[in-house]
């Protein structure tokens, strides 16, 4: 039982700090330019496909740093040539345009690298495993991972709070007409948060491609998840997005290691006539239901607590 | 508005028969040797099963080539053109009629027993509307045995066998190995998973009864990217042996999982030869530990099955996944001659009842009652190849052994079918 503690919390915060890489950039964005961005999990799918073509030329550590800065740079590019311009006709063009966005960019992966996985391996210089749990082997990988993700996490931290930059972006965040009065190129700070919110997406996408599955879906498969990371912690958020990150990765896994059912609790009670609907509920274990639980999450958060865990605002 | 004079009615009418004419002159045998026969095939080209249905087209592409390379069915050639279904049952459907609005009238699929169930349920009703234009439905590999007795049609042809058979020989082997203690059920959450799980759990109470079954899961199928969460949880089973079901890429990350975090069990599988498979299992060191059923290996001893399999190999770098498919194309292409037509409706009358000699060697036959074939069956082991053995999978130098064969009289399993046939 220690065991499948252990290993499930780990994977948990594993799938939560990866969480937290994309959610944070989307909850930057949206606070900045009150804009919830649609095609951010295609941007975490572009750093996996850059990261797993630079990796083939030129080795893992390169595409490590390379595929988030062209990312980033193409993130960088949309918010000056596109959402700038869709701005003035007000959020719901804004809105319109990233969703379009999230098309193209899937069907440009497509054109580019076609429909199938592509082999995104594991590098073999970490391709080992690093520790055992009683007798449960953790790759060396996935733990690289964790520790890259808290890493980011601390440096962006560190570079809202410590520098120049960040008190500039802060302010701009509550304050955007001081900001510019004071002589700042709001617009340019825009951008420059707009891109960084990619890379950051970009980021996870390159760590997570060799682990996960490089496939054009895959920007579908965790789109979903990342809005409800934002709203649970609270738009706008970043600690929020934080904890709610961990949340839903430990949420997630650990359902799975769960086998309760309303059968299992209930089952010395009542026995519904197997065959029937209410037998298919009663049976139904949380590991099943597991994929739902965010959403239902999402939907509780939105009755009870609008603003989120951490927020501010209402969404 | 502008009357048209009579010099120019009679002009266009004069066109029209002259056209009308010199349609139905065309000599027959003219017309067979210009047009191809079109089979449409449909499923998953893009998404998390791509891989699948992707080895699965250049199969039959290539097995289309071999016919034609013979001269074809009744002097025509075969041609197979690729419908993607995106693993949906609603564009499963959209896509059939699509080919069917093309005047293709052999569909075949596999990949997917929910999206089978949808195919035959819409060809039968689609043959009941539209008498004279009828279409077939061949069914490749969609194996939940309801497709051959509830829900059985005429007009759906299996060529896999089905749960029910497979698993009978999986727990028949099962039952010889007394260090089976613990087994864990880990399927797809959808109808073919359940059909494993519940003929895993029937059978291995009559065949084993002193074998504990510590755990039984499904998971969403073609969802799961990371099955760690899964794997610790059959660690913690304390299980040594897992039956599961899964194909494509739920099999390959599923074991590639057990691999990252060493789990040492057997498995007891349907599908672990699919694309993914073998390069999982090599990475897991799993050697000789994982067990799968089916119709046919690439280290059969038999000469004509493995030249084949070299030809194919050579062509399109993957290996025979389906041999089930070769006899359905060359039973398909031997009811077209024989009826010197590609009429489903007498192609449908050909193959029901038809005795074939299979793929691997032996003889097979389409039971007229529900339409499922029946043929000799082989359980195999997978792990370094051995001098006599020729094939090995992805590249690996890993290959398949027989385990075991098991003879067609073994594999009979009763059906509840009651089959409309067409007057």
């Amino acid at each position: 039982m220690a065991e499948l503690i252990i290993i499930s919390t780990l994977n948990g915060v594993l799938y939560g700090m990866l969480l937290f890489l994309m959610a944070s950039g989307l909850t930057l964005i949206f606070s900045m330019m009150g804009v919830l961005n649609f095609a951010h999990a295609s941007f975490y799918m572009l750093g996996a496909f850059l990261g797993y073509q630079i990796s083939k030329w030129a080795g893992f550590v390169p595409a490590l740093f390379l595929a988030p800065l062209i990312a980033g740079g193409c993130g960088a590019l949309v918010e000056r040539f596109g959402l700038r311009t869709a701005h003035k006709h007000g959020h719901v063009a804004e809105l319109l345009f990233t969703f379009g966005l999230a098309f193209v960019l899937e069907e440009v992966i497509q054109i580019i690298w076609g429909k199938l996985a592509v082999d995104y391996r594991v590098p073999p210089l970490l391709d080992f495993s690093a520790f055992t749990v009683y007798a449960t082997n953790y790759p060396a990988y996935k733990t690289f991972m964790l520790l890259f993700s808290i890493a980011i996490f601390v440096g962006l931290i560190l570079m809202l709070t410590k520098t120049r930059t960040g008190l500039i972006i802060q302010a701009s965040l509550t304050h955007p007409h001081m900001v510019a009065m004071l002589g700042h190129n709001v617009p340019r700070v825009f951008m420059l948060v707009f891109g960084l919110g990619t890379a950051l997406a970009a980021i996870a996408g390159v760590i997570a491609g060799p682990a996960l599955v490089t496939q054009s879906n895959m920007a579908a498969l965790l789109g979903p998840i990342l809005f409800v990371v934002v709203v649970v912690g609270g738009l706008g958020s970043l600690s929020g997005a934080f904890v709610a990150s961990l949340l839903i990765g430990l949420l997630q896994t650990f359902a799975i290691a769960a086998d309760w059912s309303l059968a299992r609790i209930f089952g010395q009670y009542f026995q519904p006539a197997s065959g029937t609907i209410l037998n298919d509920i009663w049976t139904v274990t949380v590991a099943q239901v597991g994929p739902l639980l965010p959403y239902l999450l999402l939907v509780l958060v939105l009755i009870f607590r609008p603003t989120g865990l951490m927020g501010t605002r209402d969404t | 508005m502008k009357k048209l004079s009579s010099e120019k009615l009679l002009g266009l009418a004069a066109i029209g028969l002259v056209a009308g004419a010199s349609f139905f002159a065309l000599p027959k045998s003219i017309e067979a040797q210009t047009t191809t026969i079109k089979i449409a095939y449909v499923d998953p080209l893009s998404g998390p099963m791509a891989g699948i249905g992707d080895t699965g087209l250049k199969t039959f592409q290539f097995i289309a080539e071999e016919i034609n390379g013979k001269g074809g069915a009744n002097s025509r050639k075969l041609e197979i053109v690729p419908f993607d279904n995106k693993l949906n049952a609603q564009e499963t459907i959209v896509q059939v009629q699509k080919a069917i609005d093309q005047g293709i009238r052999i569909i075949t699929q596999g990949n997917g027993t929910s999206f089978a169930i949808a195919i035959s349920e819409f060809v039968t009703k689609y043959n009941e509307r539209n008498p004279g234009k009828e279409a077939i439905y061949l069914n490749y590999a969609a194996v939940d045995p309801i497709l051959t007795n509830d829900k059985c049609s005429y007009w759906h042809f299996r060529w896999d066998a089905n749960t029910d058979i497979k698993m009978e020989a999986i727990t028949s082997f099962m039952k010889g190995r007394t260090s089976i203690k613990k087994v864990y059920l880990i399927n797809q959450d959808y109808a073919f998973g359940h059909g494993v799980r519940d003929s895993a759990i029937n059978m291995l109470k009559v065949k084993r009864p002193d074998i504990e079954i510590v755990g039984n899961e499904l998971h969403p199928l073609a969802k799961v990217n990371d099955f760690s969460p899964y794997i610790a949880k059959i660690k913690a089973s304390g299980a040594d042996s897992v039956i599961t079901g899964n194909w494509g890429s739920d099999f390959a990350l599923l074991v590639k999982a057990a691999a990252d975090a060493g789990l040492q069990v057997d498995w007891y599988t349907f599908y672990a030869g699919g694309t993914g498979g073998p390069t999982a299992m090599k990475q897991a060191n799993l050697a000789n530990r994982v067990f799968a059923i089916g119709e046919g290996f690439a280290n059969v001893p038999h000469a004509p099955s493995q030249t084949f399999e070299k030809g194919l190999r050579e062509k399109y770098g993957v290996g025979l996944f389906y041999p089930r498919a070769v006899n359905e194309m060359r039973m398909l292409a031997q009811a077209i001659n024989q009826t010197k037509s590609d009429d489903p409706k007498k192609i449908a009358a050909v193959l029901s009842g038809m005795k074939f000699e299979v793929f691997s060697g032996g003889e097979g036959y389409m039971r007229a009652d529900d339409h499922q074939f029946y043929q000799p069956m082989y359980l195999a082991s997978f792990g370094p190849i051995k001098a006599d053995q020729p094939f090995d999978e992805e590249k690996t130098g890993w290959g398949w052994s027989i385990a075991g064969k098991i003879e067609v009289k073994d594999t009979i399993v009763p059906t509840t079918c009651k089959m409309n046939k067409p007057v």
